[in-house]
């Protein structure tokens, strides 16, 4: 096996993804620890800010390029991967753990003939070998672990690994136009969601629960997130209640999320919600009952009434932003 | 046309997690096991799919695990499905070792329509459908809130960040269920007494681990912060602590 790490970027809709330089920057950090080589590979048409790599990245970097691949392919995603692996040997590679990453990883395992595991929030090289970090149960309880293959694959959890600058001039691209792909799983098209960022991409969450007592006040929870530049999110039971679509769902049957700031309003904090939202860096939690759990985990609390104080939050915040 | 649907047998999701003495599984005394949510949805979509299928169109739930897997097979069982498959490794697998024990059984069943849950919600790792699709070489769809299925051709809703995709592909294929793909039905008091009556078959399967965990622990715990006041007064504060402490906005 080569000494080579491969950092799997990923675009859509012809947009490089922030995650993206996060793979990248771990890649380049294990490669310098390990004393490995690095390089990255990005598939898709056209990708109009690919140039933005060289703030973070060097090495090469290879475009695999199609007009077909204007969307998603499992199946033809796959087989350029794992083509691309299998020849050039690489002993450690990283995806994201986006729809994407979690999709791809464990068939390219297959056909590399690679470990694999999922959603890693740490990586360490010690006494030679490298240990992963991954949350289980639902962030309840962590597991550090090896993989013991020659070939090893992991995809990271988004927002948890910084991505670095470095002063670099140019970018060391080398472009791939490829033929026959397989395409027997193809995307066909694309829905966009209303909401303008998805919880699990995004920095800033603003999350509402029972305690919004209806749909209707909901506004306010979209009015905060607008002048965060935030993403909505909901607790179980507001999705339950059809108050709020299951995609905005934040818990362990929703989405696991880790933003730097999450503001719960009206959520009482069950265990269930804890588990998926528990890691984000900073909780405000507004409950009229001091005693629901979420102030447990909370960094700053107002015990009120959420209907009361949003409004006053949103102006304020409005206030500084301007 | 044949169904298999796989079922992973998970702490209930209100458990609160102690380690055991091990140091690298939970302490499982006193947990109770349930159908892990994501499958409940994959069962579902298993039944709907025989009904539309008709004919002499079959169900089988697989399962690897041990005897403890039994009560929530049962459940399983009650809910409509045919045939319920436990298969015992000689020791806990990983997911690649899952995979392996899934596909070779569907091999052997030949299912060519297989339904996984999106994600169990132990290890969370979100890859046994995929794993076991590859080893198989069907085709996959994962994360998907809406599937229809005629002839061999397969189009299916998947969940993305932001929106979703639609996806074409055909038989043989691997799906794993989202939340929203179905309503899961509940099991009806002659589903229950069915279930008694049937036999769960055993198999036995050998593999050897690539993950090896070597520690598992608690997350830090999370200092409780203060409340900062209860009424709109508190606000200003509020803000100047976000931008001046935490400098999160
Ligand atoms: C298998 C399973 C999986 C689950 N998965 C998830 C999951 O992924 N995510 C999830 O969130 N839940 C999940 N749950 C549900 C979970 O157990 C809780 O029922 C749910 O999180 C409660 O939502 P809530 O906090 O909005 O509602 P409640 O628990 O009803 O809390 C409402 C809170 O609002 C407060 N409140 C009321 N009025 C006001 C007001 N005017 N202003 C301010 N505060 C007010 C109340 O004091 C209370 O604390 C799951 C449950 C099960 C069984
Ligand atoms: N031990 C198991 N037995 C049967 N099916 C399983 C098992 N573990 C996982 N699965 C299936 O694979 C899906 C994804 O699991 P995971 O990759 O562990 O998150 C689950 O929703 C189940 O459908």
């Amino acid at each position: 096996m080569a000494n080579k790490i491969l950092a799997v970027l990923e675009q859509r809709e012809g947009q490089l993804k922030k995650v993206s330089f996060e793979v990248i920057s771990l890649a380049k950090k294990l490669s310098t620890q390990l004393s490995y080589q690095v390089e990255a590979i990005i598939i898709g048409n056209e990708i109009s800010n690919l140039s933005e790599l060289k703030n973070y990245f060097s090495s090469k970097v290879t475009h695999f390029k199609n007009q077909d691949l204007n969307y998603y392919s499992s199946s033809a995603y796959s087989k350029i991967l794992s083509d691309y692996i299998n020849e050039n040997d690489f002993s450690l590679v990283i995806f994201p753990n986006t729809a994407m990453g979690i999709d791809l990883a464990p068939r390219v395992a297959v056909r590399t003939k690679s470990a694999v595991a999922t959603d890693c929030i740490k990586v360490i090289y010690d006494n030679e070998q490298l240990i992963f970090t991954k949350p289980v149960y639902a962030g309840k309880a962590l597991i550090n672990f090896k993989l013991n293959s020659e070939r090893k694959i992991i995809t990271i959890r988004p927002n948890i690994f910084k991505p670095e600058k470095i002063e670099n001039e140019n970018l060391n691209l080398e472009t791939k136009e490829i033929s026959d792909l397989d395409l027997t799983t193809k995307v066909t098209g694309y829905k966009k969601s209303e909401g303008k960022l998805d919880v699990a991409e995004a920095d800033i969450i603003v999350s509402g629960g029972r305690g919004m007592k209806g749909p209707e006040n909901f506004h306010l929870i979209e009015e905060l997130a607008e002048v965060l530049g935030a993403a909505v999110g909901a607790s179980r039971a507001v999705v339950d209640a059809g108050w709020r679509p299951h995609r905005e769902q934040v818990g362990q049957t929703g989405k696991t999320v880790s933003p730097t700031l999450y503001i719960a309003c009206g959520i009482s904090g069950a265990i269930q919600h804890l588990a998926g939202m528990s890691s984000s860096k900073y909780i405000v939690a507004i409950n009229k009952d001091k005693d629901a759990p979420i102030f447990n985990i909370a960094d700053y609390g107002i015990t009120a009434d959420a209907l009361e104080i949003l409004p006053v939050l949103i102006e304020e915040i409005k206030k500084i932003k301007s | 046309m044949k169904i298999a649907v796989c079922v992973s047998n998970v702490p209930d999701t209100a458990t609160k997690i102690k380690i055991a003495q091990d140091r690298k599984s939970i302490d499982s005394t006193g947990v109770s096991f349930i159908i892990n949510p994501y499958d409940e949805f994959a069962i579902e979509e298993a039944l709907k799919t025989k009904e539309k299928f008709g004919g002499d169109s079959i169900t089988y739930s697989l399962t690897v695990g041990d005897d403890s897997s039994k009560e929530t097979i049962r459940k399983v069982l009650a809910l409509g499905v045919d045939e319920a498959i436990l298969i015992k490794p000689d020791k806990p697998l990983d997911s690649l070792g899952i995979a392996k024990a899934l596909s070779e059984e569907i091999k052997s069943l030949g299912c060519e329509i297989v339904f996984f849950g999106k994600q169990s919600v132990d290890y969370d790792s979100g890859i046994v459908g995929q794993l076991t699709a590859e080893l198989l070489g069907y085709n996959c769809i994962t994360v998907v809130v809406d599937l229809k299925i005629e002839n061999d051709k397969v189009i299916a809703e998947r969940e993305i960040e932001g929106g979703r995709e639609i996806v074409e592909s055909k038989l043989p294929i691997v799906i794993t269920a989202q939340k929203g793909l179905n309503e899961p039905r509940y099991a009806s008091l002659k589903g229950i007494m069915a279930a008694k009556k049937k036999n769960i078959i055993e198999k036995q399967f050998q593999s050897e681990n690539l993950l090896e965990i070597l520690e598992m622990n608690l997350p830090p715990a999370k200092q409780p912060g203060r409340i900062i006041g209860s009424d709109v007064s508190a606000v200003p504060e509020l803000v100047r602590l976000l931008r001046e402490e935490a400098k999160v906005i």
